[in-house]
């Protein structure tokens, strides 16, 4: 396992090396956006210089890497704060909100897919298999907008049995609540952010869960626990189910970057404040420590999810020995 | 896939072309038949598949041509494409009627000697309903995306007039609506099909280029090159995609097409490599690489006369899903306004601008999101099929 | 009466090529204690059949044809509810499979699932469970039971698998073992050891036992009477030793024939040409003339019967020239 972490480490690297030669070679000077018509070439260089922009290229590089290996992702250019204080402030949302999402899409989308398997060839497997590949084939930013227009605004219109809000994280009088209706009001902000996310990438979970069990269910092994007596719950979940499971468990780290690719859309959409809408607006206003910060960890959490598969792997395949 | 053991495979004369029917399939009636309603003599003796794609395609360049004669007509003088919708017209037609009555009169004998993985692989594809059917929709998708100059109601851009047009529900004149600049939703969406189609189509021709190469050449080397490689595949596939995008496309400062179609090919072809070195492995093992090893031809031809002719399967099945996977990211960049410029009708755009109308006028972003998952549903089951047909422990 | 019943058995199967017959048709006994052999090429609906006893074939595409019965101890097997099936399942029938090596769930311990049984029908606590598993892997002759208990399968020889498998068949001290080929995926040497241990464990239990063997060697070592099997039906049943003796039917003969001779094992003597057919489609007549060196027109006109050898006898075959006399066209008076 420590094996693993250390072969992760030349992987950040290159990904590091990557994100900062995208971001620096690009056309474009940042020092311009603080341009204004009084200004004098001196005061423009001296902002070029207090960013470090006068250096050539490879002298950032190295400063860079120095820096990050200190675990310092240098100061945003606009609002002159530590990049790693404003991560440390959005990352939490952002997890949140992947976290529920991605575990919410493995429980539909593993429950469903047993479900289609067990009941292959039935009219339930067939209408579950074209519905999937509709939401398989769904852009999360207009299931997104859907939900709210659905969700939020045609029930808030209709006056609705239940309503969920269409933006935010919580509501503006949040802070008086009690600390029963704080849960709820999260949650209920949760919902259709989560759900968006979630309903995509179950979709897929579904698919892949299907044709693995199908796979299992046809073994010898699935044979045995039956003819030992078990019931159909327990050769199903027991014995079928682990084994179908394994290859199910790559997903996990396959879809982390489509994940947080969704999370770009769905915080836009729902004005969540999260990572993602913190690359897309520091992105707009090349703000290049954010934008490489930001990317970095987003390329980072990608890393240790495919750790965790790994050692999820290992935990359930009996046959697979990390030391 | 191609090894002498598949080519040999006993095929047996296909059941559906000997159907009570086949005496109007087939000879001269079938001929004149053709000549009236091509395709129709394939869905008489049950090849519905090919027979529904020809019968659907005829009918619809015919009505274009029949209603929308003067702009047809117009078309030849007019602007590139004009002149490329008109020409579409004259040759799917053509085609279409050319081929059904080539179809007919051609000897049954002549069918049955296809017996190499490609015709085995049509025929079963041909079998598969749900397939087919995404296939009829990807044909159609493209067909509107060609002849869309001549059948939009309306200009995409020009609008009609802002007080008495905007934010028109759909119905009537406008058949999906109007957006808040009045512009009519509906002809939109049928130019947005050409961006879509035309920016996944070359994305994944770049990248699967790219891909295949890529993928050849380090599963067949080995060694460090193989390493370098799969780490770098490692190293792009760790990044959420659209992060990367969004970061190129907006810091490079150019939304032009050719700029979107490249970002997007030359990010897409990971998936490819790591598809295509697998094959390679387990390919480079077998006889027929071995043989044409040992005649000592270079490893540049084998690469590319034995190795990359092998694989073609599986890519041309991971290109048909990665064209979907390529419209939606597509669509992503421009909906979040960092693909292509206003007003060029881009169906991730048009979602976008019905954002902030979501409750007065549903229909701005919610039809070019469905042209979206339609379309894409129609690849991925193209590619599904593909799939299910090439893999050959599936055929029966 | 008999422990098992057989009667007209017929399980099909639906496939792309059409109706596969598996089983068609098979009648059998078999008595408490008593040794039965199956036997017949690969192909011939063994597997099938003793799958079909135990209500385990796969539907779709398998079906259990009306008409059909499976009598165990008295109780019609095709007409149980499900939650009885199971209760004898693993209970009152068990089962050893050919391929030890894929019969075990591959990320559970062999532990676990020997424990398993125990308390479902056994109703054992874990505690009590564990001290019995272990006892029951001494007995089929595993060494160091006990950390052996907590191994998984891939960390075994398919000997050892194939043991651990006898020891889940016998847990439940079952009134009937189906052994469906249980040695021929081993090395030679470890075959007879595993077949040793299934004879004295059956005499140990005084259970019967049906054995399942392309291996007519097998049978005469073991069994006490020997059904053999082509194209889904019976063609020849007797004591092992009339059987093997007196062969009447013509595979019978081909497969005595085939039998390696002692001390060249490895060579196959006569094999019988060609192979068995598809069961979609089984040859018009006997199923077996394409192969047969006797046949002649009547193979080809009709089917025979399975039909006492001499009247009375508790011998059968199914071949023509068996009974020359028997009429071809009376058939809906054959026996049950
Ligand atoms: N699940 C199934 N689907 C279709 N056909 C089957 C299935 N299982 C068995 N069969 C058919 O039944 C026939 C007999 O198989 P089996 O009982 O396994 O033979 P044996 O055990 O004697 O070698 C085979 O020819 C096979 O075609
Ligand atoms: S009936 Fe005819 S073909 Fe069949 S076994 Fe007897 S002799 Fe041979
Ligand atoms: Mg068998």
């Amino acid at each position: 396992m420590v094996r693993r972490l250390l072969g992760a480490i030349p992987l950040v690297l290159g990904i590091a090396t990557i994100i900062f030669f995208v971001v620096n070679l690009a056309p474009g000077d940042p020092a311009l956006r603080f341009l204004n018509p009084n200004m004098t070439p001196e005061v423009l260089e001296q902002i070029r210089v207090n960013m470090g922009l006068d250096q050539p290229v490879h002298i950032r590089y190295v400063r860079w890497i120095g820096a990050l290996a200190r675990g310092d992702l240098g100061f945003s250019f606009t609002s002159n704060r530590p990049v790693l204080d404003i991560i440390k402030e959005l990352l939490p949302n952002t997890l949140v909100l992947s976290a529920t999402a991605i575990g919410v899409a493995f429980l539909l989308g593993i429950l469903l897919g047993i479900v289609q398997a067990v009941r292959q060839y039935s009219l339930l497997d067939s209408v579950a298999s074209i519905v999937g590949l509709f939401f398989y084939s769904m852009p999360s930013f207009w299931l997104a907008l859907m939900m709210v227009l659905v969700f939020g605004l045609f029930a808030y219109q209709g006056q609705w049995f239940i309503q969920f809000p269409p933006s935010g994280m919580q509501s503006v009088d949040y802070a008086f609540l009690s600390p029963m209706a704080k849960v709820q009001d999260r949650l209920m902000h949760l919902a259709l952010p989560a759900t968006s996310l979630a309903l995509v990438l179950a979709a897929g979970i579904a698919r892949y869960t299907r044709s693995s069990m199908l796979e299992v269910i046809r073994q010898d092994f699935v044979r045995t626990a039956r003819a030992k007596g078990l019931s159909e719950p327990v050769v199903i979940f027991k014995h079928a189910l682990r084994n179908a499971l394994i290859p199910v468990i790559t997903l996990l780290g396959l879809y982390l970057p489509f994940l947080f690719s969704g999370t770009v859309f769905i915080e836009s959409v729902f004005a969540w404040p999260g990572m993602g809408k913190l690359v897309v607006d520091s992105i707009l206003e090349r703000d290049y420590p954010v934008i490489m910060g930001g990317t970095l960890i987003f390329a980072m959490m990608v890393v240790v999810g495919n750790l965790v598969a790994d050692v999820l792997y290992a935990v359930v395949d009996p046959r697979i020995r990390y030391d | 896939m191609t090894d002498a053991g598949f080519e040999t495979s006993d095929l047996r004369v296909d059941p559906t072309g000997s159907g009570p029917n086949r005496s109007v399939g087939r000879g001269r009636g079938g001929v004149v038949l053709s000549a009236i309603l091509p395709g129709v003599p394939q869905l008489l003796v049950g090849r519905w598949g090919v027979g529904g794609l020809g019968l659907i395609v005829w009918t619809a360049l015919l009505a274009v041509l029949l209603t929308r004669w003067t702009r047809f007509a117009a078309g030849w003088g007019g602007p590139l494409d004009h002149q490329i919708a008109s020409l579409t017209v004259v040759a799917g037609l053509l085609g279409v009627w050319g081929w059904s009555m080539f179809d007919v009169s051609r000897p049954a004998e002549v069918k049955r000697t296809g017996v190499g993985q490609w015709s085995l692989a049509a025929k079963a594809f041909e079998k598969n309903r749900i397939a087919v059917l995404g296939l009829i929709v990807v044909v159609c998708v493209y067909l509107i995306a060609l002849v869309t100059p001549l059948v939009t109601p309306h200009d995409p851009a020009t609008q009609a007039s802002l007080v008495t047009a905007r934010l028109v529900p759909p119905g009537g004149e406008f058949p999906l609506g109007t957006d808040h600049l009045a512009r009519d939703v509906f002809s939109r969406i049928m130019y947005g099909a050409r961006i879509s189609l035309s920016i996944g189509f070359v994305a994944v021709g770049i990248s699967v280029t790219i891909g295949t190469l890529l993928g050849a050449v380090s599963g067949y080397l080995g060694g460090w090159v193989d390493t370098v490689v799969m780490r770098f595949v490692d190293m792009v596939i760790s990044f959420p995609r659209l992060v990367l995008l969004i970061t190129i496309v907006a810091l490079f400062d150019s939304n032009s097409i050719f700029m979107i179609m490249a970002v997007l090919g030359f990010t897409q072809w990971p998936g490819t490599t790591r598809i295509v070195r697998g094959e390679v492995l387990s390919l480079r093992e077998r006889e027929f690489i071995e043989a044409a090893r040992a005649l000592g031809f270079s490893r540049s031809r084998i690469i590319l006369r034995h190795v990359i002719p092998n694989v073609l399967a599986p890519v041309i099945v991971a290109s048909t899903l990665g064209i979907g996977n390529v419209i939606v990211l597509e669509a992503g960049l421009s909906f979040l306004g960092m693909g292509l410029q206003p007003p060029t009708p881009s169906w991730g755009s048009m979602v976008a601008d019905g954002r902030d109308h979501l409750l007065a006028a549903w229909w701005i972003s919610t039809f070019p999101g469905l042209a979206i998952v339609l379309t894409v549903v129609a690849f991925n089951l193209v590619g599904d099929g593909l799939r299910d047909a090439f893999d050959p422990r599936l055929r029966t | 009466m008999p422990l098992l019943e057989v009667t007209d058995l017929r399980t099909y199967f639906t496939t792309d090529a059409g109706v596969a017959r598996a089983v068609d048709g098979v009648s059998l006994q078999l008595e408490a204690g008593e040794t039965l052999g199956i036997v017949g090429e690969s192909g011939c609906g063994k597997t099938v059949m003793a799958l079909s006893i135990l209500g385990l074939i796969p539907s779709p595409p398998g079906e259990i044809v009306a008409g059909s019965s499976i009598r165990f101890n008295g109780e019609e097997l095709l007409e149980v509810k499900p939650a009885r099936l199971r209760e004898i399942r693993g209970n009152e029938i068990s089962m050893i499979f050919q391929e030890p090596m894929t019969s075990l769930n591959p990320v559970l311990t062999v532990g676990h699932q020997i424990e398993e049984v125990l308390r479902l029908h056994r109703g054992l606590k874990r505690r009590e469970a564990r001290a019995a598993g272990v006892a029951l892997l001494a007995e089929v002759g595993i060494s160091e039971p006990d950390q052996r208990y907590d191994s998984y399968p891939h960390q075994m020889s398919g000997g050892m698998l194939q043991r651990i498998m006898i020891a889940i068949a016998l847990s439940c001290e079952p009134r009937l073992l189906i052994a469906d080929e249980p040695t021929t995926a081993l090395d030679v040497t470890i075959q007879a050891q595993i077949l040793d241990l299934l004879v004295s464990l059956q005499q140990k239990h005084g259970m019967a036992l049906l054995l399942i063997t392309h291996d007519l060697g097998v049978v005469a070592e073991v069994c006490d009477r020997v059904v053999v099997m082509y194209g889904g039906q019976v063609v020849e049943t007797g004591t092992t030793e009339e059987i093997l003796s007196h062969p009447k039917h013509p595979y019978t003969q081909g497969l005595l024939a085939s039998l390696p001779g002692i001390g060249d094992r490895d060579v196959r003597l006569n094999p019988i040409p060609g192979t068995v057919p598809s069961a979609v489609d089984w040859p018009e007549g006997c199923r077996f003339r394409d192969r047969c060196s006797f046949a002649w027109e009547r193979c080809a006109e009709s089917e025979p019967d399975l039909l006492p050898v001499v009247a009375g006898a508790s011998r059968s075959a199914r071949c023509w020239l068996v009974h020359p006399d028997e009429s071809s066209i009376d058939r809906a008076g054959k026996p049950t």
